[in-house]
């Protein structure tokens, strides 16, 4: 019975927009699946079932055969969507006494299975399904599941499952492959611990916690270290007998996007970094902006016009292994000291080391970041000298310390509910800026009011509203919002021309008229050229 | 030979009229003399002078209209007794879609006509079943009337909520559901599937629910889902109009998990708009296969279809050598609301 139970796995995933929801549905199903089914799940889930897939256009003649051509065409028309299409129409009247196949035989089927045999193969597995079921066999035999629930949430299902950290389970996976028997076996103590046998692989980050005030007095100077907080992307690089590999800060493998950095990589190690698109500059290399890199980021194919206009950097900041010796365990100071030997002694190209500020006291510090904006840099990095390397965020020994938001008073111009918790709740806020009479929408934010603000906005969302777009209210131009952002930039994708990063709501000024909100003018001031 | 039915059965804009009869079926506006199908506001309305009706739908126009607005008159007739009006035979069959649901059935110089109105094939305790009805003209809704719309067993559906509610025991299963006919028939869904806890209810279905169990459908406890505590509702099946199960309402359940019972809920697109996590395919009308299976059951060489889908089941029906019209009636929308 295993597809029906993967297709009702599926189809909650994509209705459960929470990540509780979603992680108790994970659970569950290692819980209650037979090997090697629920192994099978999980690749499915993870991005690493490697099928032959089934061409859409099979899937269209089957169909065909077995439909009216005016009441198939009337019918994806409806529903917009041909796997779901044909997944609803498969006629029911033909509907096999065949058990319904396991994930286990689809799987080896059609990986074994004459090319020529597959359409019959097919048609018998949709006979014995009901319409959820062969959704489900449509989208994994055509290759896109799309539910929702990354690799990382299948992970992190595993894990809670089996009462492991994350941690673990990254450190083992790159041992393991489809259907998980020796992982199964280890989490359930019925076996070793898989051997990742020197193939890379990812370790979890440790991440810093943002510097709120109250924690800045507590701050002694001496016991510090700083670093500029760079604008890419936080990347681990691992290289070793076993390969190289260049993974997000989530542990994607993103080797393949950055040809150039993994050709770099010719050390045995783990480092930890943040890659950046750098150009030569006047004095050496110059660090281009965020949205040059984005335009590397998500790609599956790199031109060479990409590597030569857009070229990739890692600006290094500790390191995880030296060899096969584990440093995590060392203090900040001595691993930094082994960082920098080891960077004089390997010198790999398209990287460098990312300084130590040196600053006598915190006040000191603060002057620094109050000049970090002119500089084009983020922010602070403080570590603490004598921090071991912890995965996850802990709070203390690492803090982010980013430059003052800037902001702008803008007017609510339209409102969304949110999910989950805050699905009642009008929560996603669509602002505007004046340019001549006419507002121009620049932004959208859902974070950074209290429960009360939120409540307060819902109310007054109901009570002025003015149009309703499906889920979207639009609602009269008169409250004004005090958004605080950490950057804009041109982005020819917004009717306003203007694009924020990382927007928040600061504050609801309701003691300020609309019309004495910003004019686009003086957000476009604020870009750095 | 006997009249065909469009001499005598026309389309106006207030509805299908029985000319020989002089009286209406479903008139969208007020009229002299109506005949109604069943309780839904899209096909009883209010202000008529003289209602016929079987006497739960009339029970049914008094709870929702107020007495003095559910027609002048009220002529409650039983299923399956032939009443005379001006040499027009009149007789009413279950319609299986809500309690007192009838087709109105119509026989004029050996000419029959049936006006189904809404109705389904699917076994539900709540209301008589559907009974064919052998005629010339059939006139059928076309709600669902595409070959997508296969609805699968209720107590599947049932079943997944169940297993559901067993996975997340501290949450609020809250499901939207229209007033009419659905509310009472998910809870006899659950009271089959061995459902025996209270259901709480939102108070705009708490008086329909009454007026079922004074006519004789049981139903089980009930309870005022507004005036249990938050953690009362953990674990709870609650049964509410759809606008509310995802609204302030929903705020006083815990952590709500918003369903939504309905045929529509079949498509995914459809089923995604509205922050539904579970949806549920129970419907009170017929799907593709029952809507074919129906016109040929009943022998017709002829079928209108009201409201709906009507290009793909004449289509269909052409096929197999059956004439279909569109009525095009005025006040049915695509029965949306379901």
């Amino acid at each position: 019975m295993s597809l029906p139970d993967f297709a009702e796995l599926l189809e909650r995933l994509l209705f459960t927009p929470g990540r509780n929801g979603k992680l108790a549905l994970l659970r569950q199903w290692f819980a209650n699946q037979p090997d090697p089914d629920r192994g099978i799940g999980l690749a499915a889930l993870a991005g690493e079932l490697s099928l032959r897939t089934a061409k859409p256009a099979l899937l269209r003649e089957l169909i065909a055969e077995r439909t009216d051509p005016t009441l198939f065409a009337l019918s994806y028309d409806y529903v917009g969507d041909l796997a779901e299409t044909i997944a609803l129409l498969w006629p029911e009247d033909a509907r096999s006494n065949a058990p319904p196949p396991g994930l286990a035989e689809v799987i080896e089927t059609l990986e074994t299975a004459p090319k020529a045999e597959l359409p019959r193969i097919i048609a018998a597995w949709l006979d014995a399904l009901d319409s959820g079921a062969r959704l489900a066999l449509i989208k994994l035999i055509t290759g896109g599941l799309r539910v929702g629930a990354s690799a990382r949430l299948a992970k992190a299902g595993l894990a809670e499952w089996a009462d492991v950290d994350l941690g673990e389970i990254e450190e083992v996976w790159h041992g393991v492959a489809p259907p998980y028997l020796t992982l199964f076996a280890w989490l359930e103590g019925q076996g070793p611990r898989p051997d990742p046998n020197g193939a890379p692989v990812f370790r979890p980050l440790m991440l810093a916690h943002p510097l709120e005030e109250a924690d800045f007095a507590k701050l002694h100077a001496p016991d510090w270290r700083a670093e500029w907080k760079w604008d890419g992307i936080r990347v681990q690089l691992t290289a070793g007998p076993g390969g190289a590999r260049l993974w997000s800060r989530s542990g994607e493998d993103i080797s393949n996007t950055f040809p150039e950095i993994l050709a770099a990589m010719r050390f045995h190690g783990v480092a930890d970094g943040e890659l950046l698109v750098m150009r030569d500059g006047p004095s050496g290399g110059e660090v281009a902006p965020f949205s040059d890199l984005q335009q590397r980021l998500n790609r599956k194919t790199v031109t060479a016009r990409m590597l030569r206009d857009h070229p990739a950097h890692v600006r290094l900041y500790d390191l995880l292994f030296e060899g096969e010796a584990d440093l995590r365990a060392l203090p900040f100071d001595e691993r930094r000291a082994r960082l920098e030997a080891w960077f004089a002694r390997e010198a790999p190209a398209r990287m460098d080391l990312s300084p130590l500020i040196s600053f006598a006291t915190m006040e000191e510090l603060a002057e620094i970041r109050a000049g970090t904006r002119a500089a084009s840099i983020e922010g602070l990095m403080l570590k603490r000298g004598d921090s071991i390397y912890q995965p996850g965020r802990v709070k203390g020994p690492w803090w982010k310390w980013k430059r003052d938001p800037l902001n702008v008073d803008a007017v609510l111009m339209y409102a969304q509910r949110g999910h989950g918790k805050r699905s009642s709740f009008y929560s996603d806020y669509t602002f505007g800026l004046w340019r001549g009479d006419e507002l121009v929408p620049i932004g959208k934010a859902y974070s950074g009011y209290t429960d009360a603000e939120l409540a307060f906005l819902d109310k007054w969302i109901r009570d002025h509203t003015t149009a309703r777009f499906g889920p979207v209210r639009e609602v009269e131009k008169a409250l004004v919002l005090e958004v605080e952002f950490d950057a804009a930039q041109y982005s020819p994708r917004h009717k306003s021309g203007v694009a924020l990063r990382f927007p928040r709501i600061a504050r609801i000024r309701r003691d300020k008229p609309a019309e004495e909100a910003d004019r686009l003018e003086t957000l476009e001031a604020l870009i750095k050229r | 030979m006997p009249p065909h039915p469009e001499t005598w059965l026309r389309v106006t804009p207030d509805g299908l009229f029985c000319e020989p009869g002089g009286f209406f079926v479903d008139p969208v506006r007020p009229v002299e003399r109506a005949v109604i199908t069943h309780g839904h506001s899209d096909h009883a309305r209010p202000g008529h002078a003289h209602v016929l009706a079987t006497k739960e739908t009339l029970a049914i126009m008094r709870a929702r209209m107020g007495e003095d607005r559910a027609g002048a008159t009220q002529q409650a007739h039983p299923y399956g007794e032939t009443l005379t009006i001006n040499g027009v035979k009149l007789w009413l069959r279950p319609a299986g879609h809500v309690l007192g649901s009838a087709q109105v059935c119509l026989e004029w110089q050996g000419a029959r006509a049936v006006i189904s109105g809404d109705y389904k094939r699917r076994h539900d305790a709540t209301c008589a079943p559907f009974e064919p009805e052998r005629c010339d003209v059939f006139v059928t809704e076309a709600t669902f009337a595409l070959p997508v719309f296969t609805h699968p067993p209720a107590g599947q559906e049932i079943a997944r909520l169940l297993r559901s509610v067993a996975l997340f025991p501290e949450r609020t299963h809250v499901i939207g559901c229209y007033a009419l006919g659905k509310a009472q028939r998910l809870i006899s869904l659950l009271r089959e599937a061995g459902w025996d806890q209270p259901i709480p209810l939102h108070g705009a279905l708490m008086k329909l629910c009454t007026l079922y169990e004074e006519l004789g459908v049981q139903l089980g406890p009930l309870t005022q889902a507004t005036v249990a505590g938050k953690e009362r509702l953990a674990g709870a099946i609650v049964l509410a109009p759809p606008s509310a199960i995802a609204d302030r309402w929903a705020r006083r359940l815990a952590e709500p998990i918003p369903c939504l019972a309905s045929g529509w809920m079949r498509v995914r697109q459809r089923a995604r708009q509205g922050g539904v996590e579970l949806p549920m395919v129970i419907s009170d009308h017929a799907d593709w296969p029952e809507l074919l299976a129906t016109c040929t059951e009943v022998e017709a060489q002829e079928v209108w279809v009201t409201h709906g889908r009507e290009e793909a089941l004449i289509h269909a029906l052409a096929q197999r050598g059956i004439r279909g019209r569109a009525l095009h009636l005025i006040g049915r929308g695509e029965g949306e609301e379901e």
